[in-house]
C-alpha cells in the first residue's frame, strides 16, 4: 500500500463481503419458497425475502464500487485522499443506513414501514429494486455526494489517469441517475419510463464504465502491460458501451405502454451491446499473455479474467437470448429474465468487486499476495461459485422456456400457478445449486482467514520458484 | 498499425458517442413523450374526479405493500405470482372478482401452495386497488401478453 488513505478501502470490503453472505442466505430461503410456497409464511413472505435479497446486492456492490474506488483512485493520482475521515464516516453512515433499512422490512410490514418514514411527503417506495424508504434514499444521496467529493477532489489534485478519469465519470453517472428514483408519478408509463433510467442506465451504462475502470487496474497491476495500451482498449469499450447501451434501454420499453417504434431502436441497439462485454474478454486475455511479469497473486488474475468471460456469457449471450422484441413478447417477465439477471450481476458486477478485494486486501493487510494454501481455496471458491452460478442459469433457463411454452405459446395456454407446479423439478435443482454457491462462499471467507495467519507469498518468491522449474508451474500451480 | 489508430481517437470517439446518443435518446424521450396521451389512458388520471382520486390511491396501495415483490405488472416485478396487468381481463373485466380474491386470502397461508398475505384492506381501499389494476390492463401494451394468462 502505497498510500495510508488506502486504507479505508478495507472497511468496505469486510462489509461487503458480510452483506454478500445475507444476500445468498436469503437467495435460499426464497429458491425454497418458490418449490415449498408456505415456507417461512407469514413470518418472511416471498417479496420481504427478495427485497433482502436484491437490496443486499447492490448495496454490496456500491459497496465493493466505493472501495475499489478509495484503494485505486489514491494509487493513481499518486497522492493521499483529500479527506480519509470523511470516507470513514460516511461507511458507518451508509452501513447503519443500510442495516436499519434491513431491519424494517423484516420486523415491520411494509406498509407500516412506509407509513413510519413518511413515505405519503415524496412516495418512493414500493417499486422493483427502489424499496428502500425515501429517507435511506436521502442518506444514500449524501453518502454519494460525499463519497464523490472526496474521490473527485483527489482525482483533480493529483496525476490524473485515465483510469482514474473514467471511473469518476462512472460514478456520477451513478449518483445521477439514481436522482430518477425521486420521480414517482401516478401515470404507470411514465413512471416505468424512467425507472429503467435508474436500472438500465446503471447496469448497462454506467457501471460498466466501473468494471472496464476496475478491470483496467487491476490488469495494469498484476500483468506490468504498458499503460498505453490499456488506456486505448479503455477507451474503445466505454465508447462502444455507451453508443449501443444508451438508445439499447429501448429493449425495455416495448411492452409498457410506449411506441411501437421502440422495437426497433431496442432491438438493433440492444442487439450490440454484447460488443464492449466482448472485446472487455479480448481485452483481458490479451493484457495477460503480454504480461511484463509474473505476479504471485494468481487468484485476483483468475478473478480478472473470470469477470471478463462471465461478463460475456450473462449479459452478452443471455441478454442476447430475449433481447430481439419478437422473443421478448414471449419471454418478458419469466424465469428467462430471471436467468439472465443472476448470470449478468454475478459476472459483471459480483466477480469485478471479488477481483478488487482479491488483488487489495493482501496489499492492504501487509503482503504482497496470500499463502499459497489461502490461494489456493479461493480459486476452489471461485470455481464453486462461478460453476454454480452457471447451473442457477441453466436450470432457469429450462424453466424459463417452458414456462413460455406452457403459459404463452401453446395451442391451449396453461394458468401461471399450473406451470410452476409443472416446472417445479427445475427450481429443486436451483435450489440445490444454491447450496453449492453457499459452500464456495463459505470456502472464499475461510481463505481469509487461512491467510491471515500464514506468510504471504512475494514477486521475489514466484520468479525464484520460476528459475529453479524452468517453467511456469509452481507460479501457477 | 497500431499507431493509425490513437488513443486520441479512441477517446474522442467515447466522448462524441456518448454525447450524440445521449442527445438522440432524449430527442426519442421527447417524441414518445408527444405520443403517450394517445396510449397511456391519462385522461382518466385526473385528480379532479373520483376515478382519479381512487386511481392514485390505488397506486399508493400497491406500492406500499409492495405487490411488486411477489408479483409483475406489465412483465416487471417479480415471478413468483401471477401477471397483474391484465389481472382484470383475467377475471372476466369484473373488478368485484379482484376485490373477492384479494379479501379471501387465509392470513395463515395455503399450506405448501404459495401464499399471498391478508391484508386487512377496507372497502375503499380495495376498491382503489382493483380501479388501479383496471386502469394498468387499459394502457396500449402494443398486443402484450400474448394471452389472457399473462
Ligand atoms: C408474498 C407474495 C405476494 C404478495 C406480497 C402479493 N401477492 Fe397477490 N398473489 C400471490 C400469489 C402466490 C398468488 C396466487 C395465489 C393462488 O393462486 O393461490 C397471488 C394472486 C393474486 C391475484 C389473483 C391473480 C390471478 O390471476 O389468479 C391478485 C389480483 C393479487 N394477487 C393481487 C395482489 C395485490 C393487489 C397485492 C398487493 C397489495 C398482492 N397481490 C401482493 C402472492 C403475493
Ligand atoms: C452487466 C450487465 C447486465 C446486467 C447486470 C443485467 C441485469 C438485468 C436484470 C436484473 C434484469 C431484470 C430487470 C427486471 O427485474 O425487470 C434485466 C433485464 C433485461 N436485460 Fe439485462 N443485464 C445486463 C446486460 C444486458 C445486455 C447486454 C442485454 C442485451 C444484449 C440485456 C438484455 C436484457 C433484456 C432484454 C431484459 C428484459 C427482460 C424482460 O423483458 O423481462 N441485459 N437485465
Ligand atoms: C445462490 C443462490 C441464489 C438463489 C437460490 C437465488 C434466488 C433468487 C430468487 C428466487 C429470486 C426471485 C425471482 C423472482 O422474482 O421470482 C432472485 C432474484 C434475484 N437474484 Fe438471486 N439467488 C441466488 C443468488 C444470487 C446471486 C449470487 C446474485 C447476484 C449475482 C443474485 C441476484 C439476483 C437478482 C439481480 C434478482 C432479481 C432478478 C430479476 O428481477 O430478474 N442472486 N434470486
Ligand atoms: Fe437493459
Amino acid at each position: 500500500m502505497k498510500y495510508p488513505s488506502q486504507g479505508v478501502a478495507r472497511l468496505y470490503f469486510i462489509a461487503a463481503i458480510a452483506l454478500f453472505a445475507a444476500q445468498i442466505l436469503f437467495g435460499l430461503i426464497m429458491g425454497l419458497q418458490y418449490v415449498i410456497g408456505d415456507f417461512l409464511f407469514p413470518a418472511i413472505p416471498f417479496n420481504v425475502a427478495r427485497m433482502v435479497h436484491t437490496n443486499a446486492l447492490i448495496v454490496w456492490l456500491l459497496m465493493g464500487f466505493m472501495g475499489a474506488a478509495y484503494y485505486l483512485v489514491p494509487e493513481e493520482a499518486e497522492r493521499d485522499l483529500i479527506a480519509p475521515w470523511l470516507a470513514k464516516l460516511m461507511f458507518w453512515i451508509f452501513l447503519v443506513a443500510a442495516a436499519l433499512t434491513v431491519v424494517g422490512y423484516l420486523f415491520v410490514p411494509y406498509a407500516g414501514l412506509a407509513k413510519m418514514t413518511g413515505n405519503e411527503l415524496l412516495p418512493t417506495m414500493g417499486r422493483e429494486f427502489l424499496e428502500q424508504p425515501t429517507i435511506t434514499k436521502i442518506g444514500i444521496v449524501i453518502v454519494a455526494l460525499a463519497f464523490l467529493f472526496n474521490i473527485g477532489g483527489t482525482i483533480l489534485t493529483g496525476r490524473k489517469t485515465v483510469v482514474n478519469l473514467v471511473l469518476l465519470i462512472g460514478l456520477v453517472g451513478l449518483a445521477v441517475f439514481f436522482l430518477f428514483s425521486f420521480y414517482n408519478p401516478t401515470n404507470l408509463v411514465l413512471d416505468k419510463y424512467f425507472w429503467w433510467w435508474v436500472v438500465h442506465l446503471w447496469v448497462e451504462g454506467v457501471w460498466e464504465l466501473i468494471l472496464g475502470s476496475i478491470l483496467a487496474f487491476v490488469l495494469i497491476k498484476t500483468t506490468g502491460v504498458d499503460r498505453e495500451v490499456v488506456e486505448k482498449w479503455l477507451y474503445v469499450i466505454i465508447a462502444m458501451t455507451l453508443i449501443t447501451g444508451i438508445i439499447g434501454t429501448g429493449h425495455h420499453y416495448y411492452w409498457i405502454g410506449t411506441p411501437e417504434y421502440w422495437q426497433w431502436w431496442g432491438s438493433i441497439f440492444s442487439a450490440m451491446e454484447p460488443i464492449p462485454f466482448f472485446m472487455m474478454t479480448v481485452f483481458a486475455f490479451n493484457m495477460v499473455n503480454r504480461r511484463r511479469r509474473n505476479h504471485p497473486n494468481k487468484a485476483a488474475m483468475l478473478w480478472a479474467l473470470g469477470t471478463a468471460v462471465m461478463a460475456f456469457l450473462g449479459a452478452g449471450v443471455w441478454g442476447f437470448l430475449h433481447t430481439l422484441s419478437p422473443v421478448n413478447y414471449y419471454t418478458h417477465g419469466t424465469q428467462i429474465t430471471a436467468a439472465h439477471g443472476h448470470m449478468a450481476f454475478y459476472g459483471a458486477y459480483v466477480m469485478i468487486v471479488l477481483a478488487i478485494i482479491s488483488y487489495a486486501m493482501p496489499i492492504m493487510n501487509g503482503r504482497e499476495a496470500n499463502s499459497q494454501r489461502s490461494q489456493v481455496l479461493e480459486m476452489w471458491s471461485f470455481w464453486l461459485m462461478t460453476v454454480s452460478m452457471v447451473f442457477i442459469t441453466l436450470f432457469l433457463t429450462a424453466a424459463g422456456i417452458l414456462q413460455v411454452y406452457l403459459q404463452r405459446f401453446s395451442d391451449a395456454p396453461m394458468q401461471f400457478m399450473l406451470v410452476q407446479d409443472k416446472i417445479a423439478i427445475f427450481y429443486w435443482l436451483r435450489e440445490l445449486t444454491g447450496l453449492v454457491f453457499l459452500i464456495g462462499l463459505v470456502l472464499y471467507i475461510w481463505s481469509f482467514f487461512v491467510a491471515s495467519k500464514e506468510p504471504g507469498l512475494t514477486s521475489a518468491a514466484v520468479d525464484q520458484a520460476l528459475k529453479g522449474n524452468g517453467g511456469t508451474a509452481a507460479a501457477i500451480a | 498499425m497500431a499507431q493509425t489508430f490513437t488513443k486520441t481517437m479512441a477517446r474522442n470517439i467515447f466522448y462524441g458517442g456518448s454525447v450524440f446518443f445521449f442527445l438522440l435518446f432524449l430527442a426519442l424521450t421527447f417524441d414518445t413523450s408527444m405520443a403517450l396521451p394517445e396510449r397511456d389512458r391519462r385522461e382518466v388520471l385526473d385528480p379532479n374526479t373520483e376515478l382519479g382520486r381512487q386511481i392514485a390511491h390505488g397506486k399508493a396501495l400497491w406500492e406500499e405493500n409492495n405487490c411488486i415483490g411477489c408479483h409483475s405488472l406489465l412483465g416487471e416485478g417479480a415471478y413468483f405470482a401471477p401477471e397483474l396487468g391484465n389481472v382484470y381481463v383475467r377475471f372476466g373485466n369484473n373488478t368485484e372478482a379482484i376485490k373477492a380474491f384479494i379479501q379471501s386470502r387465509p392470513a395463515e397461508g395455503i399450506p405448501g401452495r404459495r401464499s399471498m398475505p391478508q391484508f386487512n384492506f377496507a372497502p375503499d381501499q380495495l376498491e382503489a386497488i382493483a380501479q388501479f389494476l383496471k386502469y394498468a390492463s387499459e394502457i396500449n401494451t402494443a398486443g402484450w401478453p400474448p394471452n389472457k394468462q399473462g
